[in-house]
């Protein structure tokens, strides 16, 4: 009984612990994120790497993102139009999609969705490597690990993820006009006018400089916490789960002070 | 893929051994983990040509010993001193570069899961922008050394464990390396796996004159490397003739030798070879065969260093019951 006593810490002991951890943690992540993009102005360059991750991430998340692209305008539709009717504004109904989907929801949703889909793909594949010991046989082979396996996965989401962005943005904005066409008998012309018009240059900013930003965190916050999987398969499946959640809040998170600082800028 | 670093023809500052000197030294080199110290002030030495074999029971710290002079772990406190080099103080990018003048065979081969046996044995050479042919030439001559090019298209998931291991020493040996690590080679295979990895093992010493450390369980693996040798005349594996085998110390000839990692390489298989110039490949192919010595952990710390028949030989109660359990 007098070991046990022994053995517990005190409490602020504990905590101070813990936050030094965490501290520690944020200081290792910044460190290997910065890495990882210099790495990407010295050679040696894995191009080759990099174009397959570009397929990975980007050609295969086309379908999810084309799917749920399409049901969400869709949706944003029926959910507005429903408040329009009310006043009798219906035809605002392409402003509300436009700028709801290109300035918030093609960004933020898209990201979530690779976040969920890559994050996962790129923790597990990179913590099943360190705990087989392939990175440390990668670095005894002469090859630094962060260039060849974290550059690339950093690079392809960051050029794959605006993109996708551009392409969810599009396809929202056809399921939102089949759906208005349909239900609230919406013309074609008077959706697509609206819809054009009611985006202005900063939109388009806000739009595109989110995925940017949502790709980096994404994919080095996958990376990163493959890289320190300890553990064995238990400690694959905790990374896995961690780059996923992570990430999707730190996004989250980053979104409201980018659409803050975007809003500021363009005076809106 | 850009060729960004030289060739292991060009290895720059790490390109010779220093005659007489260590290759590998440690100096009261301490590592711990989760507050438990692995290792409590560690020394040793060994010279050019010489294969150490680590011997300890799990958890003694021969993996860490490994890491630690490869580069792939840093010491708490100590020196950890390879080709003249402080490798506990150089920075990454650095280590990078001296890890091209080693191989290092893992505890379960590491190998590339998602690559084929032929990308694995060839990833060193791609990184170092090897010609095309040239690469295919010696990936197909590493592979027949290990016999395993019957499989070179196949991925390490359709392989067993023996041949992962066998695939590995391959990957390891590719670029004729001066130094080899290998971590516990035979662990979990059965016997005839491991003495056909044993005799990969003695080839690979004996035709190209590497500075090796071997961790291993199994007191076999330092006797077969302190008893046998490889005979080039007969393409066999043959007991060393002198009473007590090689298990003496390092020779002067031995010790002398200037094995340079830049000269004129020697291929491992021995019809294809037609030699290497120095007098470490003269050594080898006079057969007298490099020395082994062996170095025995005891939690943390060395309990025993020397040869292996003096090994054999010990009135000490520890080494004995270690003796009789490890075999």
């Amino acid at each position: 009984m007098a070991d046990e006593k022994e053995e517990l810490e005190p409490l602020p002991s504990v905590l101070a612990d813990g936050l030094k951890r965490q501290v520690l943690a944020v200081q290792d992540y910044a460190k290997l994120s910065f890495q990882s993009v210099s790495n990407a102005f010295t050679p040696p360059f894995y191009w080759a790497d990099t174009l397959e991750q570009m397929d990975v991430i980007g050609v295969g998340s086309l379908p999810i993102i084309v799917l749920t692209g399409f049901f969400i305008g869709g949706v944003l539709v029926l959910q507005t139009a429903a408040q329009f009717e009310r006043f009798g504004e219906t035809a605002l109904t392409g402003d509300a999609v436009a700028l709801a989907l290109v300035r918030e929801l093609g960004p933020a949703i898209t990201a979530l969705l690779v976040a969920g889909r890559n994050a996962s793909g790129i923790a597990s594949e990179i913590g099943s490597m360190v705990v087989t010991e392939q990175v440390d046989a990668m670095r005894a082979l002469g090859t630094d690990p962060i260039r060849k396996l974290m550059t690339p996965r950093v690079l392809a989401t960051v050029a794959m993820l605006p993109l996708l962005t551009a392409v969810s943005d599009f396809v929202g904005l056809i399921g939102g006009f089949l759906v208005a066409y349909f239900t609230l008998r919406l013309g074609a012309v008077q959706f697509w006018t609206r819809a054009i018009h009611a985006l202005d240059f900063g939109d388009l900013v806000q739009g595109f400089a989110k995925p940017f930003v949502f790709a980096f965190i994404i994919s080095t916050v996958a990376c990163f916490m493959g890289l320190r999987v300890k553990g064995g398969t238990q400690g694959v499946g905790r990374a896995t789960t961690s780059a996923v959640v992570i990430s999707s809040v730190i996004l989250l998170v980053t979104d409201t002070f980018i659409t803050r600082l975007l809003l500021w800028a363009f005076h809106k | 893929m850009t060729r960004a670093v030289p060739p292991a023809e060009s290895r720059g500052q790490f390109s010779e051994l220093v005659p007489g000197e260590p290759v590998i030294s440690f100096k009261d080199v301490r590592i711990g983990f989760d507050e438990r110290e692995v290792l409590q002030g560690i020394s040793f030495e060994t010279l050019p040509g010489e294969t150490k074999v680590l011997l300890g029971e799990g958890g003694s710290g021969k993996t860490v010993i490994m890491k630690l002079a490869a580069g792939l772990m840093r010491p708490d406190s100590g020196t950890v001193t390879v080709m003249g080099h402080d490798i506990g103080a150089m920075p990454e990018n650095e280590l990078l570069q001296f890890r091209r003048h080693i191989g290092f065979v893992f505890q379960e081969g590491a190998l590339f899961d998602s690559m084929t046996v032929s990308e694995n044995v060839s990833f060193r050479l791609d990184e170092e922008g090897v010609d095309e042919a040239e690469a295919d030439k010696r990936v197909h001559e590493a592979l027949r050394f290990v016999e395993m090019e019957p499989a070179i298209e196949r991925f390490p998931g359709e392989l067993s464990g023996g041949m992962r291991r066998r695939v590995s020493i391959a990957r390891a040996l590719v670029d004729h390396p001066p130094i080899v690590f290998y971590d516990s080679p035979t662990a979990g295979l059965d016997p005839v796996t491991c003495q056909t990895i044993m005799s990969l093992i003695l080839r690979g010493r004996d035709l190209q004159g590497v500075t090796s450390l071997l961790a291993t369980q199994r007191v076999q693996d330092a006797f077969s490397l302190a008893n046998f040798r490889y005979d080039k005349s007969t393409n066999r594996i043959v007991r060393d003739k002198r009473e007590n085998g090689n298990a003496a110390q390092p020779t002067n000839q031995a010790q002398r030798a200037p094995v340079q990692s830049d000269a004129p390489r020697k291929a491992l298989t021995p019809n294809v070879s037609k030699g290497r110039e120095g007098e470490a490949a003269s050594i080898v192919e006079n057969g007298a065969i490099s020395p082994t010595n062996v170095l025995v952990l005891r939690e943390g710390k060395i309990y025993f260093e020397g040869p292996a028949d003096e090994l054999l030989r010990t009135s000490d109660a520890y080494l004995k019951e270690f003796l009789a359990s490890a075999r």
